[in-house]
C-alpha cells in the first residue's frame, strides 16, 4: 500500500543482518482471512522452519513473498528495504528469492545436468540461447550443486527416470545454481522415505549459511531434525517462535495441535 | 543424453545421399535401365521434398514446443502464392488475352489495371523476399496475440485451423486478385529459364534439396542449443520455465515464426514444380494431414517428419491412383494406428529395438535401486 510508513527511502530502518521483514501483513479470500496481520523477521544466514496446522497460512505466506498474492494490507521489505509488494514474481524471482513448491517440478524430457543448466540461463536473450555454452561461472555453479544435492553421478540421466527424493533433490538443485539469497521450501520431504528424508535434512543443514533458508513442513521429526528456530503459524497469525523443544512444549501450540481432538 | 543411432553429420549425409538419388537415377542411369527414373518423375520427388521441408518446419513447434498447428498449409501456400505471383508477372504477354502486363484472370475479370498489391512480383528478389515476409510476418502477429493471451493446447489448435480456413474462403473470392477457385496457373518460366523443361524440373528438385538439408540443419542445431532445451521445458511445463526466469512467449515466438518461413519456403518451391497454386492449399484437411505425416514418422526427432512426408505421401500417390475412394480411410486409419501403437512414430520403433548399452534389469531396475544407496551415504 502507498500509505505505508515503513518503506523509507533507502530502508535505513532495517538492521543490515534483516534479510526478509513482515508486518502486518493480511490477506482475506472472500472475507477469510489466510494471513491475519502476520509479522516475521528473517535474519541473514538463518534456517528457520515454520509448521501450522492446515490452513494456518503458511503457503499463502509465501505467495505473498514471492509475488503470487497481493496482500489487503502490511509491509513485505527484502534485504534492506526493497518493496516486494511493488514488484512482479519474475521481478522477485531474480532478486534472489527461489521457491520449491510442494510437487516437485523437474522436466523428465531433459536430462539432470540439462534442468540445472536450464535453470543457470534465465533471462539470456534469444542469440544466446541458440548460440550460446555456458560460461565457466555457471558451469562451475553446476557441478557444485550437483555435489550439494548428491547427483553428479547422475548428470547425463534423464530426470524422468530419478526415484522421488531424487527429483526432489534436483529440484532444490535448480534453485541453489540460481544462487538464491533466499530460499524457500514447501514441504520439501513430502512423499519420502525416512531414509530420504534423512538425507534432505543433511542437505538443508549443509546449506544453512550460504543461503537464508525457509522450511515449511508438516513432519515434526523432520523439524527436530533440523533444529532451527521454529515459527508456529495459526489462523494467520504467529502463535509461538523459539527453538523447537520451547516450542513444542508452548501450552497454546499443544492445544492448537492436539486439544481439538 | 546419448541417443542411439546415427551423429548428426551422419543423419545429414544419409539424407543428402538420399536426394541425390533422384539425379543419378533420372541422369547417370541409362535410359533402357529398370532403375532409370522417367523426367516426368522428378517434379513428383521435389513435390515430396517441398512436403518434407514442410514437416520438418511443422516438427520443430509440434515436436519440440508441444504447439500443435492444424493450420500450418497456411504459411506454406502464403509462400506458394507470392512465388505464384512472380512466376505469373513472368508470363507477360504470353497469356491467352496476350495482355503486357495483366495476368489472364485479371482481364478475364474486366480489371483495367494492376492492384498494388501485384507490383514488384516482377522481379525476383522482391518476391523472394515476400515468400519469407509474408508468411513470417503473418505467423508473428498470429502467434504474438494467440501466445501473449496465453492460448494453448487444443484452443491454439482450433484457431491455427481458423487461420487457414478464413484464408481459404478470401482467396476464393475473385475480387482479392489472386485468381479465385482456379488460382495462379499456365505458368511459363522461372529466372529465364523454361519451366516445364527437364532441366529446370531437375534444377528446382535440387534446389528444393538444399532448403531440406539446410532446414534439418537448423532443426538440429536448434534440438541441441539451449533454447531447443527451454522449448521442451515449455512443451512439458511452461509455468514452471518461467518461473525459472525465462521469456517463454518470445522463445514460442521465435520457433513459431521460424518454422512458417520454412514452411513459406517450401511452398515457393512447391509450386513451380507442381505448376499450380490454388485455395485447397488453404484447406483445413491439407493442414491435418501434414501433421499426420509428422505424427507417423516421428514427433520430435530428426528424421521422422521427412520419412512420414515422404511414406504417406508415396502412399498417397499410389493409392488415390489404385483406389481412390480408399485413401481417406487409409489415412485417417494411419493416423489411429499410430497414435494407439507407436506414440513415437517410425523412427520409434527404431528405439524400441534393443541396446547394446541398455541395463539388462530394463530402464524401471536402475533408479528404483538408487534410494537406498543414497541413504547409506
Amino acid at each position: 500500500m502507498a500509505e505505508t510508513p515503513r518503506t523509507l527511502p533507502g530502508g535505513r530502518l532495517l538492521e543490515p543482518q534483516i534479510l526478509l521483514y513482515l508486518d502486518g501483513v493480511t490477506v482475506s479470500f472472500d472475507g477469510f482471512k489466510a494471513l491475519d496481520s502476520l509479522s516475521l523477521v528473517l535474519e541473514e544466514g538463518e534456517l528457520r522452519t515454520i509448521i501450522g496446522p492446515n490452513g494456518a497460512g503458511k503457503t499463502t505466506m509465501m505467495d505473498v513473498i514471492t509475488g503470487k498474492t497481493r496482500p489487503d494490507s502490511g509491509t513485505v521489505l527484502f534485504q534492506g528495504g526493497i518493496d516486494l509488494l511493488s514488484l512482479d514474481e519474475t521481478a522477485i524471482a531474480r532478486l534472489g528469492i527461489g521457491r520449491k513448491f510442494q510437487k516437485p517440478t523437474v522436466f523428465d524430457r531433459l536430462t539432470v545436468g540439462e534442468n540445472l543448466e536450464l535453470a543457470t540461463q534465465g533471462g539470456w536473450s534469444l542469440a544466446r540461447l541458440l548460440a550460446g555454452r555456458l560460461d565457466a561461472a555457471a558451469e562451475e555453479r553446476i557441478e557444485r550443486t550437483l555435489e550439494t544435492v548428491g547427483l553428479a553421478e547422475l548428470r547425463a540421466e534423464e530426470a524422468g527416470r530419478l526415484s522421488h527424493g531424487q527429483r526432489q533433490w534436483l529440484e532444490i538443485g535448480m534453485l541453489l545454481v540460481q544462487e538464491p539469497r533466499l530460499v524457500l521450501l514447501d514441504e520439501p520431504v513430502a512423499g519420502m522415505s525416512d531414509a530420504e528424508t534423512a538425507k534432505t535434512a543433511e542437505l538443508i543443514l549443509r546449506l544453512v549459511g550460504r543461503h537464508t533458508l525457509v522450511v515449511v513442513e508438516h513432519d515434526m521429526h523432520f523439524v527436530r531434525e533440523l533444529g532451527a528456530k521454529v515459527t508456529v503459524l495459526h489462523e494467520g497469525r504467529v502463535l509461538a517462535e523459539g527453538p523447537v523443544d520451547a516450542v513444542q512444549s508452548d501450552p497454546a501450540v499443544v492445544e492448537v495441535y492436539l486439544g481439538r481432538s | 543424453m546419448v541417443r542411439a543411432g546415427l551423429g548428426r553429420p551422419a543423419l545429414l549425409l544419409l539424407v543428402g545421399c538420399a536426394v541425390l538419388l533422384v539425379p543419378v537415377l533420372n541422369r547417370l542411369v541409362p535410359e533402357g535401365s529398370a532403375f532409370h527414373l522417367e523426367d516426368r518423375l522428378v517434379p513428383l520427388f521435389g513435390k515430396y521434398v517441398a512436403y518434407a521441408v514442410l514437416a520438418v518446419a511443422l516438427d520443430l513447434v509440434w515436436g519440440r514446443a508441444g504447439i500443435l498447428s492444424l493450420g500450418h498449409g497456411a504459411f506454406f501456400a502464403l509462400g506458394g502464392y507470392a512465388m505464384g505471383m512472380y512466376l505469373m508477372r513472368q508470363i507477360g504477354p504470353r497469356g491467352v488475352y496476350a495482355h503486357p502486363v495483366l495476368p489472364d484472370f485479371m482481364v478475364f475479370l474486366n480489371w483495367q489495371e494492376l492492384p498494388w498489391y501485384w507490383y514488384g512480383f516482377d522481379r525476383f528478389p522482391f518476391a523472394l523476399a515476400m515468400v519469407v515476409l509474408v508468411p513470417g510476418t503473418t505467423a508473428f502477429l498470429f502467434g504474438w496475440l494467440a501466445f501473449r493471451s496465453r492460448v494453448s493446447g487444443v484452443y491454439l489448435s482450433i484457431i491455427t485451423e481458423a487461420l487457414t480456413y478464413a484464408l481459404m474462403l478470401a482467396f476464393f473470392r475473385n475480387d482479392m486478385g489472386f485468381g479465385g477457385n482456379n488460382g495462379l496457373t499456365d505458368f511459363k518460366d522461372i529466372l529465364g529459364f523454361p519451366i516445364a523443361s527437364a532441366d529446370t524440373r531437375l534444377g528446382l528438385y535440387l534446389a528444393t534439396g538444399v532448403l531440406l538439408l539446410l532446414a534439418l540443419a537448423v532443426a538440429i542445431h536448434l534440438r541441441r542449443s539451449p533454447l531447443g532445451r527451454l522449448l521442451v521445458a515449455i512443451r512439458d511445463g511452461e509455468p514452471r520455465a518461467r518461473f525459472l526466469g525465462h521469456d517463454t512467449l518470445r522463445a514460442k515466438l521465435f520457433v513459431w515464426t521460424l518454422s512458417a518461413v520454412l514452411a513459406g519456403l517450401a511452398g515457393a518451391l512447391y509450386v513451380p514444380q507442381v505448376g499450380i497454386i490454388n485455395p485447397s492449399e488453404f484447406s483445413p484437411q491439407a493442414s491435418i494431414e501434414i501433421a499426420i505425416w509428422v505424427a507417423v514418422g516421428g514427433r520430435d526427432t530428426i528424421l521422422g517428419p521427412v520419412l512420414g512426408a515422404f511414406l504417406v505421401n508415396g502412399m498417397k500417390t499410389w493409392l488415390t491412383g489404385a483406389a481412390p475412394e480408399l485413401w481417406l480411410f487409409v489415412l485417417g486409419g494411419l493416423f489411429v494406428l499410430v497414435t494407439l501403437v507407436l506414440p513415437k512414430g517410425l523412427v520409434g520403433i527404431v528405439e524400441l529395438l534393443p541396446r547394446g548399452r541398455a541395463p539388462a534389469g530394463g530402464p524401471a531396475a536402475e533408479p528404483a535401486a538408487r534410494p537406498a544407496e543414497a541413504a547409506g551415504g
